[in-house]
């Protein structure tokens, strides 16, 4: 199946012993210039010229414009609380995988140009000249790190070894290598709206398939609208929504729930993305370039409200930086947060009680709930904090009868990244990403033998991909990761579907 | 006045001088560069007062730290209180006796305390240096400053609990010496080779702690993830270069 041996999981974590250079091999395919140029980044795929100056210049330039970047550098004191918390190195065991390793490959050179102690002493802190060896380390390492922030929740200052990744992906993407997934997924947002590449004519069919298929399955017309003015939700959703399995059936749901509670809402085909890969790559004007076109389309289509589907690291730059990317949001209705989660929107129904649930309708099925990272530690759902957990669980077991949490400390804020988030979600780092998943491959393995856990929910475009990838590997089968709304989709009795139902029923049983 | 008190008085306007003025910089650059996004760790507090409980806790009970690690956090946090203590101790060498803070200073208990302190910070710094040597993780990310800078320590306390118990300096000439350095009248200092170990490593520890990893002490108030409150829906949160880019194509508007 692979040509480098799945790791093994256990009953409980092994932290490995440390290793050099195990994943050395592992990197990304660079960007060639299509895909550079059009993000404003130079290069093709190669150290452009005077990289060196360049890269000191960036990274100067950085440390004066990001405060975390900065502090971060200085305050590490080497205590080794985050040396056992990545799934990258739990899943690898190598030294380079250590949070605090690898926020070093860019801290020594730190050190070495913009401290004392390292122009003065470089040995004796740790501090290196700046080689092409160490921007191909870098390149390596910063491409083996999902941004989760685990290793902040655990570090006694903070120290989150996502802002020194993106910081480095940045830099390293002015010196011409940038990585040839995010950027040619950010270069298609810009230019066609979405990631995929989906063009306006073929989301609107893919739409209107949906709309086929619900009907066919309910007897009832549910609208999976687009681009329609005048609608009072903008739904901004990952565009995996739109095709792959098992999004889609979470994109079903949410049209259910917008149905059941009587709503008007639309996709935009020119925001037809919740997902901003300007994250991954540490790039605030990218970031704020795909942010933008949010608001351009809520203006465009006039909306009151922005609601988000089901993604994570979306959800994070949704939550946490639409506000300060493309705000203010004056223009929309003061009545709601902007944006809401999807997850908020269907458990405020829930709790309204103007949904029809049946929950028998998933009684096959043994529920956990794998908290995404950027969900869980960049953000809230509901109105206080910690609520991202409690929302998604309350709305499973409202729709659901079976449910098992896995291990406390592999969910909630310690929950243990899929492996394939930030910017690695990509066949040329399949290795990575397989060994990666272990520890949540572990905690998953445990509870379906311990409790007869049949099917992991998740909330976020990329987990729910690389974890249909990823399952095979360990001995599961891709469709035992689900949508949390596709639960919600199952479970739901919409008006007139029910007298439907029940003829169906009476006319099997006459016959 | 001897050769080596004036060296040491010199030395010690030095180290005040870069120890404040370094850390002043250090502070002030990091209120300089701003945060531009909304980046705290969540579960986040959502109001001020919540930031400052959030911090306090790390600070008192090293929080964090306890739940990654339980050696690492009774070794540092054994070191941490024993360096109050004995820091509280060392008052008795700034204060006057006159000075309302004396009756406080001199207490028994603050006394004792602080003597006691010395042998709990050894075996909180031993500790840490046994973790540094032996977990092989731990071991890797260790430079020769992050071992030396625990021997420094390690240093100072031995040689100050050496005073206590073993070979004794003449405090009374010790507070005379530092009282002058305040006052501009410059004493004499006791030429014990003990107390010269003590107070050198002390300076040492003045001079190097702007430039390393002991920034760790201011920088703990300035890391976002830490020291932001979780409002970014409700309070829209903007950089002064993040507004420029916003002036510059007016698309915010």
């Amino acid at each position: 199946m692979a040509d480098f041996e799945i790791p093994e999981t256990h009953e409980f974590p092994v932290i490995p012993t440390v290793m050099e250079g195990v994943m050395s091999h592992s990197a990304p395919f660079l960007a060639k210039e299509q895909f550079q140029a059009p993000l404003g980044f130079p290069g093709n795929g190669e150290l452009i010229e005077g990289w060196k100056e360049t890269f000191l210049e960036k990274l100067g330039e950085m440390l004066g414009k990001y405060r975390s970047l900065q502090v971060f550098m200085d305050i590490c004191v080497k205590c080794g609380a985050c040396t056992d918390k990545c799934h990258y190195f739990l899943g690898t065991g190598d030294a380079k995988n250590m949070p605090v390793a690898r926020q070093d490959l860019l801290r020594k050179v730190y050190r070495r140009y913009f401290t004392f102690a390292g122009k003065h002493f470089p040995k004796l802190v740790g501090a290196v000249d700046l080689t092409e060896e160490i921007i191909d380390e870098m390149y390596s390492y910063y491409h083996q790190c999902s941004e989760c922030r685990r290793c902040s929740v655990f570090c006694p200052y903070g120290i989150d070894t996502a802002e020194v990744t993106m910081a480095a992906r940045d830099i390293l993407a002015h010196v011409g290598k940038g990585q040839k997934y995010s950027n040619e997924i950010i270069g298609k947002v810009h230019k066609i709206g979405n990631n995929l590449g989906l063009p306006e004519p073929a989301l609107a069919d893919t739409l209107e398939g949906l709309e086929e298929e619900v009907e066919e399955d309910t007897g009832v017309k549910v609208r999976y609208p687009l681009d329609e003015k005048g609608a009072d939700i903008l739904l901004v959703t990952p565009s995996a929504d739109f095709f792959a399995e098992p999004h889609v059936d979470g994109l079903i749901g949410y049209g259910k729930v917008f149905h059941a509670a009587g709503v008007s809402w639309t996709v935009s085909s020119k925001a037809s993305e919740a997902a901003n890969f300007g994250l991954f790559i540490g790039n605030y004007e990218n970031m704020r370039e795909i942010s933008l076109r949010i608001r351009e389309a809520a203006k465009e289509l006039g909306v009151k409200r922005i609601i988000f589907g089901e993604c994570g690291h979306a959800w994070r730059v949704a939550y946490s930086f639409l506000n300060t990317l493309a705000g203010p949001w004056d223009f929309l209705d003061p009545n709601y947060p902007v944006p809401q989660h999807i997850l908020d929107f269907t458990s405020d129904c829930l709790d309204r009680g103007i949904l029809n649930i049946d929950k028998s309708e998933n009684d096959w099925m043994t529920l956990t709930f794998h908290d995404s990272c950027n969900v869980a530690r960049a953000s809230r759902i509901g109105s206080y904090p910690g609520s991202q957990f409690e929302i998604p669980r309350k709305v499973i077991k409202a729709v659901c009868n079976n449910f098992h949490d896995m291990a406390p400390e592999t969910i909630h804020d310690s929950t243990f990244c899929c492996g394939g988030g930030g910017g690695l979600l990509t066949d040329d780092l399949i290795e990575l990403r397989i060994k990666g998943a272990l520890p949540r491959m572990e905690a998953l393995k445990n509870v379906i033998e311990d409790k007869g856990v049949t099917h992991m929910a998740a909330i976020c475009a990329i987990c729910k991909s690389q974890f249909t990838k990823v399952l095979p590997y360990y001995g599961m089968t891709m469709d035992q990761i689900v949508s949390v709304h596709q639960l919600v989709s199952s479970a739901i009795i919409l008006e007139g579907q029910g007298d439907e139902d029940e003829a169906e029923a009476d006319t099997e049983e006459a016959a | 006045m001897t050769a080596l008190s004036i060296l040491y008085v010199v030395l010690f306007y030095a180290a005040i001088a870069v120890l404040i003025g370094g850390i002043t910089n250090k502070v002030l650059q990091y209120k300089r560069v701003p945060a531009p996004l909304k980046i705290p760790v969540t579960p986040a507090p959502m109001t001020k007062g919540g930031v400052a409980w959030r911090l306090t806790m790390e600070i008192v009970l090293f929080n964090s730290l306890f739940r990654s690690s339980k050696w690492t956090w009774i070794f540092g946090w054994i070191f941490h209180v024993a360096l109050l203590l004995a820091f509280f101790r060392h008052l008795r060498y700034v204060v006057s006796p006159d000075s309302f803070l004396w009756p406080i200073v001199s207490l028994q208990v603050v006394q004792s305390f602080g003597k006691y302190a010395g042998f709990a910070m050894v075996v909180g710094l031993i500790g840490l240096l046994g973790r540094r040597i032996f977990v092989d993780r731990v071991r890797y990310i260790s430079s020769p400053s992050d071992y030396l800078m625990l021997l420094l320590i390690i240093g100072i306390a031995v040689s100050g609990l050496m005073m206590n118990y073993v070979v004794r300096t003449d405090i009374v000439q010790l507070k005379a010496f530092i009282m002058g350095l305040f006052l501009f009248d410059w004493q004499n200092l006791p030429s014990d080779f003990i107390l010269l170990v003590h107070l050198t490593l002390v300076l040492i520890l003045s001079f190097v702690f702007p430039i390393s990893k002991l920034l760790h002490a201011p920088g703990l108030f300035f890391a976002p993830t830490r020291n932001q409150v979780d409002n970014p829906r409700e309070v829209r949160h903007l950089s002064p270069w993040g507004a420029e880019l916003e002036a510059k194509d007016g698309r915010n508007a």
